[in-house]
């Protein structure tokens, strides 16, 4: 971090009204969208492109995250496919100029018990075998890489041992949307803020545009990188999705005075810390068990998630509550994304982000614009709508760390 | 903090309830056998709005009842409103 130099931030908006025709739409200005106009314009040379976003730029999910990059997946297409996303963030800075305060610092994911200690071993070795850097540690190890640790879990929660993801690390979201949003803008990409998309704009059943607040915009592809309301939009094109919304929450705390060097989750307790850089202790668990689109907090989770995270970091019982946050999550059914085309000719969609979208925003922007520009992208294609019908879901929920 | 009305016990606070998903419908335009399969082992209604659901008393009479909800508020609505 010390030898790099940021330049300033330089976001070249464009004045005016959208025009009346686009090669590509893009209905969400988050981390996604963004992504997806940038490689489009800097990789493919497809600058006709406008994103739209009902609010301000990355004001939905991307301003709603714990910032945690990682790769220790439990299925071979889930940890190529991160892993890529992690080393595109490992290089971001030096490819946009843009400080996103990438923070390499490790995550330890604990077990408690003898089978989720098979499960942590069991990760290990399949990241090794696909090239993501995860070893499997015991006490003594974890100990040293986090003493803040009670390792007999207040005397129920024994650590057994934990998996441990070398290249586990943090950024900071905003920066990553910016970055983005710049190179885009840069690239010539319109991007119009506070223009929610009302509707699609068919003919027959392809899709060939958006209706918008500020008039209809047609499109020769029209993609959702809808946070929360894909449904909806995805209603619009006529299209099913196998995805409920839920609300994760998260919260902050005070500055805690000391270093906390890792990212610390446990596979029983189901919770998960970090440090910001700022020094307040960052804490999530799982999402919300009952569907819902309200941006809510509750008292109860934040009793809860304490009382799991005090167990096994008692120093956190020292600490205030600052604040809460609440993103609403796309859960797909089988707790992978859903990317690529749709069925519906005109129609795109990348969404089923759940609770692991922030790591995927480099690596699920560059492979749906591949996939829209050259009509091939491996990574992504495990990861298609069709997978259901075909049988073929890509279920991996105990590695979503929030299930 | 929310309230919801159980038929069997009043008003009891939000945290007592379990969810017990919508009730699945499998939209009519969609005719072919295996594509009602797939869409019933899959995919989700997601509603933007009022919703019919079965919810789980769970910290209370330990009875199913059906609620009508709004999923953009979380409130609750008698199921003849």
């Amino acid at each position: 971090m010390n030898e790099f130099v940021e330049t300033l931030l330089d976001l070249p908006w464009q004045t005016g009204e959208p025009k009346s025709s686009y090669d590509v739409v893009i209905i969400g200005a988050g981390g996604h969208g963004l992504s997806t106009a940038y490689h489009l314009a800097t990789r493919h040379g497809i600058t006709n492109v406008c994103v739209l976003d009902s609010s301000f730029i990355g004001s939905g999910n991307s301003g709603r995250n714990t910032t945690i990059i990682r790769s220790n997946y439990g299925i071979p297409e889930s940890v190529n496919f991160y892993q890529h996303s992690l080393e595109m963030y490992q290089t971001l800075e030096d490819e946009t100029g843009c400080w996103i305060m990438h923070n390499q610092k490790g995550q330890i994911w604990m077990a408690h018990s003898v089978s989720t200690a098979r499960t942590e071993q069991t990760r290990a070795l399949m990241n090794q075998a696909m090239g993501a850097k995860t070893d499997y540690i015991g006490p003594d190890e974890i100990k040293r890489l986090c003493p803040q640790i009670d390792l007999t879990g207040g005397g129920r929660y024994p650590v057994q041992g934990a998996s441990y993801h070398h290249e586990g690390a943090t950024a900071r979201h905003d920066r990553v949307v910016w970055a983005y949003a710049q190179g885009a803008l840069r690239a010539g990409v319109h991007v119009f803020q506070h223009t929610p998309v009302t509707g699609l704009l068919k003919d027959g059943d392809r899709v060939v545009g958006v209706q918008t607040a500020r008039g209809n915009i047609s499109a020769g592809t029209v993609i959702s990188a809808v946070g929360g309301s894909v449904s909806t939009v995805a209603g619009w094109a006529g299209v099913r999705l196998p995805i409920r919304t839920h609300a994760l929450q998260a919260f902050v705390t005070n500055a805690y005075a000391q270093e906390f060097a890792a990212v610390v989750s446990s596979n029983d307790l189901v919770f998960y810390v970090s440090q910001t850089p700022r020094g307040q202790m960052l804490l999530g668990a799982e999402y919300d068990r009952f569907a819902s689109y309200r941006q809510a907090t509750s008292f109860s989770y934040l009793q809860s998630v304490s009382k799991k995270a005090i167990t096994m970091l008692p120093f956190l019982a020292k600490l205030r509550i600052l604040r809460s946050w609440t993103g609403i999550c796309d859960v797909s059914t089988d707790f992978s994304p859903i990317i690529g085309h749709t069925g519906v000719d005109g129609f795109m969609i990348s969404t089923g982000w759940g609770t692991w979208g922030f790591k995927a925003i480099p690596a699920g922007g560059e492979q749906l614009a591949q996939l829209l520009a050259t009509g091939s992208a491996p990574l992504i294609e495990p990861f298609a709508l069709s997978r259901f019908a075909a049988e073929a879901a890509m279920a991996d929920p105990s590695s979503a760390g929030t299930r | 903090m929310l309230w919801v009305e159980c038929p069997n016990c009043g008003s009891r606070p939000f945290e007592e309830y379990r969810y017990g998903n919508v009730f699945p419908v499998t939209p009519d335009t969609i005719t072919d056998a295996d594509a009602r399969n797939v869409d019933y082992a899959w995919m989700q209604d997601n509603t933007e709005g009022v919703t019919l659901e079965r919810w789980f008393h769970e910290a209370g009479c330990r009875r199913w009842f059906t609620a009508k909800r709004d999923t953009t508020t979380d409130h609750f609505f008698p199921l003849d409103d």
